[in-house]
């Protein structure tokens, strides 16, 4: 049988992903991660913290939360049901750099947890820090020129 | 000495299965076969620091129950061939140390069972020892971190996936000559399969990736044997999963002619509830195949509630590295046909 017959042959047996339900839930689960964040926010800013520290703690505290979620095994099941939801916002983020922590315990603190803590999370970092510098180096070309 | 018939293998004194064992895990033994496992560890660590270790336990102790069924210890065993999925055979490789016996290490992904079983076989077939041990495995939790990703990180999992079974199983082979053989299955035959490559690389579509190598095994062996030999109750795929398996029928269809479909059985789709357990493309794993034999197939056999099938492990033979390198994923199917005494 030729790749693309056989290829055919599997997309007819393969059942395919309910898109539209997992768009949803995806919605619903990011929504509700982000309006977190918010009221945190709201909450900090009340009680005296000014808008720039507010933020901060916001981050640092859907971190901590995602953190102890991902620990406790229970991040992975939000994600099995949110999706893309729980990938996108911050707290996806910390459960990418704390479950591969976890998971390479057993080969010690350097070879385990230190060199596998980015194995997910580290093309990210990689690639979003060389996307601002690429994305300062443009502004800052721009501001010489005067265009902005 | 055995014949050649075509490219398979016929056993003229027909090496025997005398006793055998499966262990398995919490999900396993939630699923549909739960009663049949020798014994169940509900705690997944198996009280081991890793993952890898936990995984070596599980086959010693398939080990050790098929032994102590028999009254035998491991001085009575010649030679033992196991293996596992992970890299090294690391978990064989523990779980068979330090025992006084020669071991031969295996790797064939899911299908290494009937590697097992056949290397087995000739051995004992060609005079060169009396009794030996055929024994894999796997473990989810080690599968995932080799070939996925960590168990905590949140990822969805396709609607082909599979899921690795935590089981083991091991049989005891006994030369059909030796004295007093307390076997009550006969290996009649088998034949290694040919690696199919057919440049398919949806590593989470292992059932598609190993159809054609399936297919081909059971049309190559039924093709080589013919009359009275093919003549099975069950026609017993290792773990192609429900997906696998549907184009398992389409394929020998349209590549061989041959309809299967009613005599079919894949331990994949056995092991697990598909909707109640959640697990998508169903099981997979060296374990699975090997355990569902053991649990299951070798009983049914003993009893004569069946009295010949073709057990047709399969294994995807990728590799981590060559996934993420954009490689195809070979796959191969190795055959055994298994006969009750009854």
């Amino acid at each position: 049988m030729k790749r693309k017959d056989y290829n055919q042959l599997v997309q007819t047996a393969a059942p395919k992903s309910k898109m539209l339900l997992n768009f949803c839930k995806a919605f619903l689960v990011g929504g509700l991660i982000c309006t977190l964040g918010q009221a945190l926010f709201e909450l900090y800013q009340r009680g005296g913290a000014d808008e720039e520290s507010a933020k901060i703690i916001t981050s640092v505290t859907l971190i901590a939360i995602s953190a102890v979620l991902t620990a406790l095994s229970l991040y992975d099941k939000l994600a099995k049901f949110g999706g893309g939801g729980t990938l996108v916002p911050i707290t996806g983020f910390a459960n990418a750099v704390v479950a591969p922590a976890l998971d390479n315990k057993p080969e010690g603190k350097i070879l385990g947890t230190g060199v596998q803590m980015f194995s997910i999370a580290g093309p990210v970092i990689v690639y979003g820090v060389l996307a601002t510098n690429i994305y300062g180096l443009i502004y800052y070309i721009l501001k010489l020129c005067k265009v902005m | 000495m055995a014949l050649q018939l075509g490219k398979t293998i016929v056993y003229e004194n027909a090496p025997e299965i005398a006793f055998w064992a499966a262990c398995a895990g919490k999900k396993e033994s939630e699923g549909p076969f739960g009663n049949q496992f020798d014994k169940v560890f509900t705690d997944t660590t198996l009280g081991k620091a890793s993952w890898e270790e936990s995984e070596s336990e599980l086959l010693k102790s398939a080990a050790e129950i098929a032994l102590a069924k028999g009254k035998l210890t491991w001085a009575d065993i010649d030679c033992i061939f196991a293996g596992d999925l992970l890299s090294q055979c690391i978990a064989s490789n523990f779980a068979f140390a330090n025992l006084g016996v020669n071991v031969c290490g295996l790797y064939g992904a899911c299908s290494t069972m009937a590697l097992a079983l056949i290397n087995a076989a000739n051995l004992l077939e060609c005079g060169a020892a009396g009794r030996a041990l055929a024994a894999t495995g796997s473990h989810f939790c080690s599968s995932e971190r080799q070939f996925r990703y960590p168990l905590e990180y949140g990822n969805q999992r396709a609607p082909t996936a599979q899921w690795t079974v935590t089981a083991a199983g091991a049989a005891i082979l006994e030369s059909g000559k030796q004295s007093g053989a307390q076997g009550k299955v006969k290996i009649r035959a088998a034949r290694f399969g040919e690696i199919i490559d057919l440049d398919f690389t949806d590593a989470n579509n292992m059932g598609a990736a190993m159809a054609p190598a399936a297919a081909s095994t059971i049309a190559a062996i039924m093709k080589d044997l013919k009359g009275d030999l093919c003549d099975f109750d069950r026609i017993v795929t290792g773990d192609l999963g429900h997906v696998g398996s549907d184009i398992l029928y389409e394929y020998l269809k349209k590549e061989h002619t041959l309809d299967i479909k009613s005599l079919h059985d894949d331990c994949g789709k056995l092991i697990f509830a598909r909707e109640a357990q959640d697990v998508h493309g169903g099981g997979s794993g060296a374990g699975c195949c090997a355990s569902m034999l053991c649990a299951h197939f070798l009983g049914a056999l003993a009893a004569g509630d069946l009295k010949r099938i073709l057990f047709v492990p399969t294994g995807a033979l990728l590799s981590a590295s060559t996934v993420k390198q954009g490689r195809s994923i070979p796959a191969v199917a190795h055959a055994v046909i298994l006969e009750s005494k009854q």
